[in-house]
């Protein structure tokens, strides 16, 4: 038998078998079930199927991220509801408004763990790879039949593996690295795939580095996309699970007599989840850090991607940055870098938004959300913002924004007559300040 | 199970927030306000002019982006009978499936079929028919065509969870 990728051993285990073949239909049990601003409509779906109770509340995580604070009474109505399922459920996984991005709250919340399955209304939720987890997008009524049933149905998928070697140039970074794979492959490039992440490059990255890789695999068709856990991500993950234990999660095994060590185990355990070195891919890519250089997706397609240089010069009239790819602490911390003592451009609006209450409190204690407002900058709450066009900060038409964000359809941000460049954090903020799309490392003094 | 209409051609990539604004996706909840909100973006002529049983064609990965559901029960709402796409996004070919929209993979019969033109899918005999000629398309899996059947998947587990 040869060996088996990730993806076989993570549904193999979600479904309760030994083993699973590529191509495979199961029924698979998530550990982990998300939702956010979504939950009410998903509660009148589950509702028609007449249970009082959902079958397993504390796998349900919901957070309230999309549209806050509720900028109309319609959106209000709609997370008072929410919170309404949430009480009467006792829904312990449950993040109010301005906590943060859902996947970056249940990221610092360790609320997923490695080779776990987290199923989730939102289709990002590929994002849950960069800690060794198995994420994947699903619909609403299938979130509304996990409530009730706990299970649904998977396809095993075929796997691609994308090995980056050596470490990325300064000024170069993981954003970029994943738009030059989605502009070398296409936006379908990864089709129902599990794009596996290897080598030097990968395990070079900070944690932060390696969480945008895995969310914009969202964007190249990806089913779930996946890092091998290694000694950092289990650094990070045994300091926020203590926070766990102490309230006493039952998951975590809480109320035997040595949570701690069955926490270890239970990380250890995953170890057995890694894809074998003899595993059958679909397709294998490889890339040197060193050939990279900053990438830039351009209106209005994300796989549209060319070299800075190439739109260097554009105006842009908003400058965004923040979102679940890029709003952690890192990217606030590249963009105050270039920021830092000088002025945004006039006639340009910066909005930064960092994706978590922890993301902006260690920017406050750092210096950067300073940095920020002394350059002009505007500060959002933690959330989604006008990632997906519903507020605080919508294009007029014929205006063209820069961001950091995973997605630039047309309308996407509200308004179909404008544009959208995607880039990385320290690009955004220069350009923020120039005016113009600009490389970080050319603008003046 | 046939389903006969006009075919309503697009290119590839066609993307969520064109299918159904994301703007729209926490307030507009009423069948008539989705449905009339269907392809906004895209082809503003759609929604006012769509016909029960037309049939959407698209290229390559039609429905990627967003998890939004609407995107595909504002197709259904307009009685759009099924897809037909060079290949889907994932999750939206879920979603269509789940509300009980046929979604076909058929690279041939997407390329082949022109704007305007009447299209006949035979469900059962797996074949579509438009002017250029008939092409076959693999049959779904039984369980995913017993999702459709039922009308979709809450119907299914309805029914699912009645028999337990
Ligand atoms: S930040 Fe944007 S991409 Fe991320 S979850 Fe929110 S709306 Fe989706």
């Amino acid at each position: 038998m040869s060996g088996q990728t990730f993806a076989q051993k993570a549904l193999a285990r979600a479904a309760g078998l030994d083993f699973v073949e590529v191509g495979q239909v199961v029924d698979a049990r998530p550990d982990i079930v998300l939702s956010h601003d979504n939950t009410a409509a998903i509660r009148r779906i589950w509702q028609q199927f007449g249970q009082e109770r959902v079958l397993i509340p504390d796998r349900i995580a919901i957070t309230l991220d999309h549209a806050v604070p509720a900028p109309t009474t319609k959106h209000a109505q709609n997370h008072a509801e929410i919170r309404q399922f949430v009480q009467e459920q006792g829904i312990r996984h449950f993040f109010e408004v301005g906590r943060g991005i859902c996947h970056q709250v249940l990221s610092e919340e360790a609320i997923v763990l490695p080779g776990q399955l987290i199923l989730g209304a939102d289709s990002h939720t590929t994002h849950f790879g960069w800690l060794g987890a198995f994420g994947a997008g699903i619909g609403r009524s299938e979130v509304a039949t996990l409530w009730a049933t706990g299970e649904l149905w998977l396809r095993v998928p075929e796997s691609m593996k994308i090995v980056l070697e050596g470490e990325l140039p300064p000024g170069v970074t993981a954003k970029d690295f994943a738009l030059r794979v989605i502009g070398d492959l296409g936006a379908d490039g990864g089709l129902y795939m599990s794009v596996e992440f290897h080598g030097s490059g990968i395990e070079a990255m900070s944690l932060e580095s390696r969480m945008v890789l895995p969310n914009m695999m969202a964007e190249f068709g990806a089913k779930n996309a996946w890092i091998a856990p290694d000694a950092k991500t289990v650094a990070y993950l045994e300091q926020r699970l203590k926070r766990r234990l102490e309230i006493g999660d039952w998951r975590l095994g809480a109320g035997t007599h040595s949570p701690l060590s069955s926490l270890q185990s239970l990380i250890s355990n995953f170890q057995s989840l890694l894809s074998d070195a003899d595993a059958t891919y679909a397709a294998i890519h490889h890339y040197r850090a060193a050939d990279l250089e900053p990438s830039i997706a351009c209106p209005h397609s994300v796989d549209k991607v060319v070299p800075l240089s190439a739109v260097a010069g554009t105006r842009v009239q908003q400058a965004f940055l923040g979102t679940c790819t890029n709003g952690r602490l890192e990217d606030l911390a590249a963009a105050a870098e270039v920021i830092r003592g000088r002025r945004v451009a006039p006639g340009v609006r910066f909005l930064v938004i960092p994706a978590s209450s922890e993301v902006l409190k260690a920017a406050l204690e750092r210096g950067y959300i300073q940095d920020f407002v002394e350059a002009g900058a505007v500060i959002g709450v933690p959330g989604c913002g006008p990632c997906m066009g519903n507020h605080m900060g919508i294009p007029a038409p014929g205006e063209v924004t820069i961001s950091s964000a995973n997605r630039n359809f047309r309308g996407r941000m509200g308004t179909a007559d404008s544009e959208i460049y995607l880039a990385n954090p320290a690009v955004v903020a220069a350009t923020a300040v120039a005016g113009v799309i600009v490389d970080p490392r050319e603008i003046g003094e | 199970m046939f389903i006969t209409g006009r075919a309503w051609k697009y290119g590839d990539n066609i993307n969520t927030d064109v299918i159904f604004p994301g703007k729209y996706t926490y307030t507009v909840t009423e069948r008539a306000e989705i449905a009339r909100h269907a392809l906004e973006d895209l082809d503003p002529t759609f929604a006012a002019n769509v016909q029960p049983g037309d049939v959407i064609v698209g290229g390559r990965n039609f429905g990627c982006g967003s998890s939004r559901e609407q995107a595909a029960t504002c197709l259904v709402y307009n009685g759009v009978g099924a897809i037909v796409a060079v290949s889907f996004s994932r999750i939206f070919y879920r979603n269509a499936l789940n509300n009980g929209l046929l979604a076909i993979a058929c690279p041939e019969a997407a390329a082949a079929i022109q704007p305007g033109e009447q299209v006949t899918i035979d469900a059962e005999q797996h074949v579509i028919r438009c002017a250029a000629g008939e092409f076959a398309f693999p049959p779904l899996s039984a369980s995913v065509m017993g999702i459709v059947a039922a009308g979709g998947l809450v119907e299914y587990v309805k029914r699912k969870l009645a028999a337990a």
